[in-house]
C-alpha cells in the first residue's frame, strides 16, 4: 500500500491554473524530488499537501485513508479540529525556515509537541535533544536564531519537523534561501535521513542533490507532470523537449 | 518658602488625579484596544466596516469634543426622552428617559479609554499585520490553533515591534490628562489655575512643567527597559 496516493490534484488562483491535474503516487521509505523553473506549481502542490491551500479538485489518500477530496463540498469546509489532526501527517520544511525568534533551539523544538500534549515534558526534551543532535547542532542547543548562520537555521526547522513524526516529510526548495557555501550542511541532513523508512517529498533546484538521493523525480511544468521516473530515467534519457530544454538550462548554471 | 510648599502640596494633590486617570486609562484601554483591532482585521466585513468607522469618528474628531459629549450626552438623551414620554410610551424612551448622566470623573474616565483604545487598536493592528506569513503557517504545520499560534508565537513579536509606537502614545496620555479640567475635573494643571484667580500667581502653572517632566521620564526609562529585555532576539 502506497504511503501517500495524490490523483488528479486541480488547483486555480482566479484565473490562473497553477495545477492541472496532478497525480502520483509514492511508497513507504522513498524520496520523491519535484524539479522545474519557477512558477510550474512544484511549491502549490507541497502547500495542497499540508492544507495551506486547498486543492479545487482531487484527492489525498494516506496510508490508505482518505483525507481530502476536492469534489467532496465538506472537505473544503473541514472544521479547523480536523484540519489540524491531518495536517500532523504531513511535515514541511519551509524555503525561509520560519523558525519562531523569540524561542531558542531547543524551545523550537519542543513548542508544538508540547502544546499538542505529545508525551510528558521529559520525553519530549530528550526527543528534541537527539533530534538536535541528529542535524548536527548539539552546542547550539540554548541560541535563538538570530545566532545561527542560515544553515544551522534550516536544520533545526528539519528537526522541528522531524519532532512531530510525520508520515511524509516535505521540503520546499531547503537550500533555495541560502548562501552557496551552506546548502552542503542542509543537503547532507536530508541525505542522511534517507534511512529506509521515513518518506520524503523535496522540491528542489539542486539537480545533483535531487539525482543522487531520489528515488523518483517528478518533472513539472505549466502544471502538469511533464515526467515521472527515476532519477535514470530522467537525467539520462529525457524525453520531452520542456525537460530537455530545463536540463539544459540548469547545466549552464553550473 | 511656605507658599511653595502649600503650592507643591496642592499641586502633588491634583497630580494624583492625574496619574490616577492615567492609570486606568490604560489598564482599560490597552486591553480594549486589541478587541478593536481584532474587530477591525476581522473577516466579517460588517464588524470591521463599523469599526473601521468608529475608529475614523473618534480618531478624527478632538478628544475635548469627546470628553464634553460623554459627560454631557446622556443626560440630555434622558432630558429630550422625558419630553417625548408625553407622545409616547416606548419602552426605549423610557429608559432612555432615566438617564441622568455619568459622574465627572467616570465621564472622563470612558472618553479616554474610548479615544485611546482606538489609537492603540491601530498601532495593535500595524504590529499584528507586519508579523511574517511564514510565522503562522509554521504554527499550522506543526498542528497548532489560532489561539495557540497568536499567544505562543506571534504576541511576544508583536510587543516587540510596537514598543516604540506605543510609549509615544502613553507619552501623550499623560499631557492629555490636562484635558480633563474641561468638565472641571480637579487635575494639576487646574489646581494651578486656581492659583491664578486666588492670589494671581502664575508660577504654579509653570511649576506644573517638572511634575509631567519627572512622570515622563520615568516612563521613557521603563519603556527603554523593556525595550532591552526584548533585546535577545531580532523578528
Amino acid at each position: 500500500m502506497s504511503v501517500l496516493e495524490v490523483s488528479n490534484i486541480k488547483k486555480s488562483f482566479g484565473k490562473v491554473e497553477v495545477l492541472r491535474d496532478i497525480s502520483f503516487s509514492l511508497e513507504k521509505g522513498e524520496v520523491l524530488s519535484i524539479i522545474g523553473s519557477s512558477g510550474s506549481g512544484k511549491t502549490t502542490l507541497l502547500r495542497c499537501l499540508n492544507f495551506l491551500e486547498y486543492a479545487d479538485e482531487g484527492t489525498i489518500t494516506v496510508n490508505g485513508k482518505l483525507l481530502y477530496d476536492g469534489s467532496d463540498k465538506k472537505s473544503k469546509r473541514m472544521k479547523e479540529a480536523e484540519i489540524r489532526t491531518k495536517r500532523l501527517h504531513f511535515g514541511i520544511v519551509f524555503q525561509n525556515f520560519n523558525l519562531f525568534p523569540q524561542y531558542n533551539v531547543l524551545k523550537n523544538i519542543m513548542l508544538a509537541p508540547t502544546l499538542l500534549k505529545h508525551g510528558d515534558e521529559k520525553a519530549i526534551e530528550e526527543n528534541a535533544k537527539k533530534l538536535i543532535e541528529r542535524v548536527g547542532l548539539a552546542d547550539k542547543i540554548n541560541n535563538y536564531p538570530c545566532e545561527l548562520s542560515g544553515g544551522q537555521q534550516q536544520r533545526v526547522a528539519i528537526a522541528r519537523a522531524l519532532a512531530l513524526n510525520p508520515d511524509i516529510l516535505c521540503f520546499d526548495e531547503p537550500t533555495s534561501a541560502l548562501d552557496p557555501e551552506l546548502t552542503g550542511e542542509v543537503l547532507k541532513v536530508i541525505r542522511s535521513l534517507k534511512t529506509g523508512d521515513s518518506t520524503m517529498i523535496v522540491v528542489t533546484h539542486e539537480m545533483g542533490f535531487a539525482r543522487e538521493v531520489s528515488d523518483k523525480i517528478i518533472f513539472m511544468a505549466d502544471g502538469v507532470i511533464e515526467e515521472f521516473g527515476t532519477p535514470e530515467e530522467i537525467f539520462g534519457n529525457p524525453k520531452s523537449e520542456k525537460m530537455k530544454a530545463f536540463l539544459s538550462r540548469s547545466l549552464e548554471n553550473i | 518658602m511656605e507658599t511653595f510648599l502649600n503650592v507643591t502640596l496642592d499641586l502633588l494633590n491634583g497630580f494624583g488625579t492625574t496619574v490616577k486617570l492615567f492609570g486606568l486609562t490604560l489598564l482599560f484601554a490597552l486591553p480594549l484596544g486589541l478587541i478593536f483591532s481584532f474587530c477591525s482585521m476581522s473577516k466579517f466585513k460588517p464588524v470591521s466596516a463599523l469599526m473601521k468607522v468608529f475608529i475614523w469618528i473618534i480618531r478624527g474628531t478632538p478628544l475635548m469634543l469627546q470628553l464634553i459629549v460623554v459627560f454631557y450626552g446622556p443626560g440630555l438623551a434622558g432630558a429630550w426622552a422625558e419630553d417625548l414620554l408625553a407622545v409616547t410610551d416606548n419602552a426605549l424612551i423610557q429608559w432612555i428617559a432615566t438617564w441622568n448622566g455619568l459622574d465627572r470623573f467616570p465621564a472622563v474616565l470612558v472618553a479616554f479609554v474610548i479615544n485611546y483604545a482606538c489609537y492603540f487598536s491601530e498601532i495593535y493592528r500595524g504590529g499584528i499585520e507586519s508579523i511574517p506569513k511564514g510565522q503562522y503557517e509554521a504554527g499550522q504545520v506543526l498542528g497548532m490553533t489560532k489561539t495557540q499560534i497568536f499567544f505562543k508565537i506571534v504576541l511576544l513579536q508583536v510587543i516587540k515591534r510596537i514598543i516604540p509606537p506605543m510609549s509615544n502614545e502613553i507619552i501623550t496620555l499623560v499631557k492629555d490628562t490636562s484635558l480633563a479640567r474641561i468638565i472641571a475635573v480637579y487635575e494639576i494643571i487646574w489646581s494651578a489655575q486656581v492659583y491664578i484667580k486666588s492670589a494671581g500667581l502664575i508660577w504654579p502653572l509653570f511649576y506644573t512643567a517638572a511634575f509631567y517632566l519627572i512622570f515622563n521620564g520615568v516612563l521613557t526609562v521603563l519603556f527603554r527597559k523593556i525595550e532591552k529585555k526584548l533585546d535577545y532576539f531580532k523578528g
